[in-house]
This record gives structure tokens, C-alpha cells and sequence, in this order.
């Protein structure tokens, strides 16, 4: 057993294995569930694919404004140093980007869709299995400014720290859901139905905007993420994120 | 811990799995039927992209509706109006436009009791609607303004559509943009054969004599110098029976997004 406690995280799983003995040790053993695993990489493949199409989007049109509507005879809040994929633009370029935006388009929104099945086999499971209580939810003792800069300066440890449970807490009930929100703000039909999906950004035009800057957000926190995997271990977070396990074995 | 319970365990795990999957499977071929029975299946169901082109169009049908696009007040319109593109230039649009459009005619055929023209004035003598709508392009930028037009449902009301027709297929001067849309859109009191436009006529770059303004989806359904509305219950023989040029071409058919 002592193997297994090695591999447990942190002191949650000793306590586990004093409830319920040998088997169930085996289990807690594994850094992550299945559905954390499989939801995990669903989402990274959907990301990058509408990370790369989102900004396929983007560069038939690189600027953004505030409130409802916005094109290129108005005064936009700012744009992008980018060359566009449109000649309507004047980008300040004296070329034009290929246009790919039908594929883009078509790649995006079934991205999105996979997405959304993901984040429902997560969030189902996650409410389920305790997850998001014991490894995303901060003790209430942890939030002090004290506790939290002490945290990131400390060595990484099994557990998610307060700073890392927070991050992770944004991102998956706030980014995710106004990226969902923002992008369903920008679709004529749906808002149709619905207008305050849109209105309560003060329009279709701040919401795209808003999609963007969270975009930078998930982007930042990606960089974050692959940076903090790297430094406590690449092979054995990633393999972990892979197998369950942070060894290369199996525990049984 | 021995190894017949891990067994035992991994071998029911992999049976849940299974029988999870299975399942899965099963209810998503049901969904499919049960989709194209209610007419929840857009015409570019087709190919890699069937199943978000699919789930677009069906989560709107049943979640929005026949619910109205957002109608704005007058003084929220786009001043300059932004017209994308350049009109056409070939030697046939140059002469209708030279001659005020007087020879321009719409016609309306297919699945109809009486297949006809309409010109412009005849159009304009017709009972009208007056909407300040937004028009928002797959591109990301947009703009509002006032489109006076008659109802598409009056229209094929006028010439008796059949009440087997399902889609309205409709044809600019312009031969490669062709759309269509089903009857959800065509009969929606918003979706008009436009002829005027923030309080006068509808300029050229707007789409001058008419253009169909669906406000419930992006700026490409919205053809441009409309000349032609075929109603039908198959796209089949229109281009590839993907419903429009824009589909052909890998955009979505649906575009309410």
C-alpha cells in the first residue's frame, strides 16, 4: 500500500483509504477520473480548433467596437495591427489575407457543439463525484492574502493550492460560460428569441468584442497551465492527464 | 487486493462503458430520425459538418421559434448606411439600372396555382411593411437600418403556394448567389421582397430594385437584386440540393447560427 499512498493526493486519500480499505484506495489512487481525462482533452482539441478558427474569423474583420453595431464607416473602439482577409478593410496592409472563413466557420461552431457536450459530461460528473467540492472549491481558510501569496511562493504539492482552485473555478464557471453566452449574443436567430442574451452587453457588437478579450483570458490561462505543467514534470503531469496515474505504472 | 476482483471490476467497467456507448449511439440515430421527421434537418446535413450545421438549425427551431428579430428604433440606424461589395457590372444590370429598373420583373414559380411577374411598381402598389432591423454579416460587422418591402408571405399568398411547398428558393441577377429558406422563414412576417430602404428607395449597393431581408439570419441570406422565387418541397436539382451557392461552399445553409 504504501506505493498507493505515494501516488494519492495528498492527505484527502489517506483518510479515503482509512474509510473504505483496498479498493477503493486504488481508485482515489488515480489523480484524475475518466470523465476528468477524456473531458480534459476533448476540450483542449475543441479549443485549439476554434481558437484557430476563431481567428480565421477575426481577420476578415480585426476591429472591434462598443455597443450594437459597428463596421467599417464607424469609428471603431480598437483594432488589430493585423493585416484582413477582406480588401473592405483598410488594415493599413497593402495585402489581403486568404479568405478561409467557410470552413472556419463550419469548424467552429461543431467545435463549439463537442465543447458543449463536453462541459455537460463534465459539470454532470464533477457535481457527481465531488469533484469540484474536493479539488476545486478552496477551504474558506485558504482565502486570506496571506495564505494565498504564501501558496505561490511554496513548492507545487499534490493539491491544488487556493490560487490554482480559484483559477480553475473561473475558468470553468466563468470563461467558459460567457464564451458560450457571447458567442450565442452574436447569432441573429437565436437572440431573436432571446434578446437580452445580447442586450445585456449593450449589443451584438460588445458581445464580440467581450469574445475576444475572453478569448485573451483562456489563452493566458492556457499559457499558465502548460507552464505550471512543465515546471513540476511535462512526461508525468501529462501522463497523468493521460493514464489517471502520476506513474508510468499501474497501481493494482 | 487480488487480481479476479480487479477482474471482475475492469471486465463490468468495460461492459458499462459498452452498453454506455451503445446507447449513446442509438439515441443519437433515434434523435436523427426524429429530427428529420419534425423538419429539424437542414439541407447541408451532409458531410463532416452535418452534425453542427444539424444541431444549429434544430436547437434555434425549437428554442427560438418564430420569435421576432429585434426591431430598433429610427434613430438607432447606421448613418452612412454600409454597403458591402460592388453591384454588378455586367451590360444587363447597367440597363435596368440606366432605365430605373421599369423592365425589372420578380417572378414567382414552382409550386404555385398562378406562376407569375411582378415589376417593381407593382410591388410597391402592394401593401407594405416598414421594419428598422439589424443586418449582421458572417464577417463580424453590421449595421441598422429601415427596410420598407412587401411580406414574402403575402406574396405566396397571392400566388396560392401549395401547402406542399417547404422551401422558397430564391435567384439574384447575379447567377451565383442563390439561396433558400424554409417556411418557417418564409411565411415569418419579418422576411420581406424589400424595394425601399431608410425612408426612400433601395440603393445599389444595397441591392437595388429588391432584395429579400431575412432579419432572423446573417447579411448572405439577404440576396441582392432579387429576380426570381422558385417554391418547392426539394431542393434536389437546385445546384447540389445543398439549398444554396453560400452551402456549396462550405458555409452554413442555416445561418441564424
Amino acid at each position: 500500500m504504501a506505493e498507493t499512498t505515494v501516488c494519492a493526493p495528498g492527505a484527502g486519500a489517506q483518510a479515503t483509504e482509512a474509510r473504505t480499505g483496498a479498493t477503493r484506495v486504488a481508485n482515489a489512487a488515480a489523480r484524475h477520473s475518466a470523465t476528468v481525462r477524456v473531458t480534459h482533452w476533448i476540450t483542449s482539441l475543441c479549443f485549439l480548433a476554434m481558437l484557430v478558427t476563431g481567428v480565421e474569423i477575426l481577420i476578415s474583420h480585426p476591429r472591434f467596437y462598443w455597443g450594437e453595431t459597428g463596421n467599417v464607416q464607424m469609428k471603431p473602439w480598437f483594432t488589430l495591427p493585423i493585416p484582413a482577409s477582406r480588401g473592405s478593410v483598410n488594415s493599413g496592409y497593402n495585402f489581403v489575407l486568404k479568405d478561409q472563413n467557410s470552413w472556419s466557420r463550419s469548424l467552429h461552431f461543431q467545435a463549439g457543439w463537442l465543447l458543449v457536450f463536453a462541459a455537460i459530461s463534465y459539470g454532470l460528473h464533477g457535481l457527481q463525484s465531488g469533484h469540484f467540492r474536493r479539488n476545486l472549491l478552496p477551504a474558506a481558510g485558504d482565502l486570506t492574502w496571506r495564505r494565498m501569496t504564501a501558496a505561490l511562493r511554496d513548492k507545487p504539492r499534490w493539491e491544488y493550492n487556493a490560487v490554482q482552485r480559484l483559477t480553475y473555478l473561473a475558468v470553468v464557471f466563468g470563461l467558459f460560460p460567457l464564451m458560450i453566452w457571447t458567442g450565442l449574443a452574436m447569432a441573429p436567430g437565436f437572440v431573436a428569441g432571446y434578446p437580452w442574451v445580447a442586450g445585456v452587453w449593450g449589443g451584438q457588437q460588445s458581445a464580440r468584442t467581450i469574445h475576444f478579450a475572453v478569448t485573451a483570458l483562456l489563452l493566458i490561462f492556457v499559457f499558465g497551465h502548460v507552464a505550471m505543467v512543465y515546471r513540476t514534470g511535462f512526461s508525468k503531469r501529462t501522463r497523468a492527464m493521460i493514464t489517471g496515474h502520476e506513474a508510468g505504472r499501474s497501481e493494482r | 487486493m487480488s487480481d479476479s476482483t480487479t477482474t471482475t471490476t475492469t471486465r463490468r467497467n468495460w461492459l458499462r462503458r459498452s452498453l454506455l456507448l451503445a446507447g449513446g449511439s442509438t439515441s443519437a440515430a433515434v434523435a436523427a430520425r426524429v429530427a428529420d421527421q419534425y423538419g429539424l434537418v437542414p439541407p447541408d446535413a451532409r458531410g463532416i459538418w452535418a452534425p453542427g450545421h444539424t444541431l444549429n438549425y434544430a436547437s434555434h427551431r425549437l428554442l427560438a421559434g418564430d420569435a421576432p428579430a429585434r426591431e430598433f428604433t429610427r434613430d438607432q440606424i447606421s448613418r452612412p448606411p454600409h454597403a458591402n461589395g460592388k453591384p454588378p457590372s455586367d451590360a444587363e444590370y447597367v440597363r435596368h439600372r440606366e432605365s430605373g429598373f421599369a423592365d425589372w420583373r420578380l417572378r414567382i414559380e414552382g409550386m404555385v396555382e398562378r406562376p407569375g411577374e411582378f415589376s417593381v411598381a407593382e410591388l410597391r402598389a402592394m401593401p407594405v411593411r416598414s421594419q428598422v432591423t439589424q443586418v449582421a454579416c458572417e464577417e463580424g460587422w453590421s449595421y441598422i437600418a429601415e427596410w420598407t418591402g412587401v411580406p414574402l408571405t403575402a406574396l405566396l399568398e397571392r400566388v396560392g403556394m401549395t401547402p406542399k411547398a417547404k422551401y422558397v428558393v430564391y435567384h439574384s441577377i447575379q447567377p451565383r448567389w442563390w439561396d433558400s429558406i424554409d417556411m418557417y422563414d418564409a411565411l415569418h412576417p419579418q422576411t420581406l421582397v424589400v424595394c425601399g430602404m431608410n425612408g426612400g428607395t433601395l440603393p445599389v449597393g444595397h441591392g437595388a430594385p429588391l432584395r429579400l431581408r431575412v432579419p432572423r439570419q446573417l447579411g448572405y441570406k439577404s440576396v441582392k437584386y432579387l429576380t426570381r422565387l422558385t417554391v418547392t418541397d426539394s431542393l434536389e436539382g437546385f445546384g447540389k440540393g445543398m439549398g444554396s451557392f453560400a452551402a456549396e461552399r462550405g458555409y452554413a445553409w442555416y445561418s441564424g447560427i
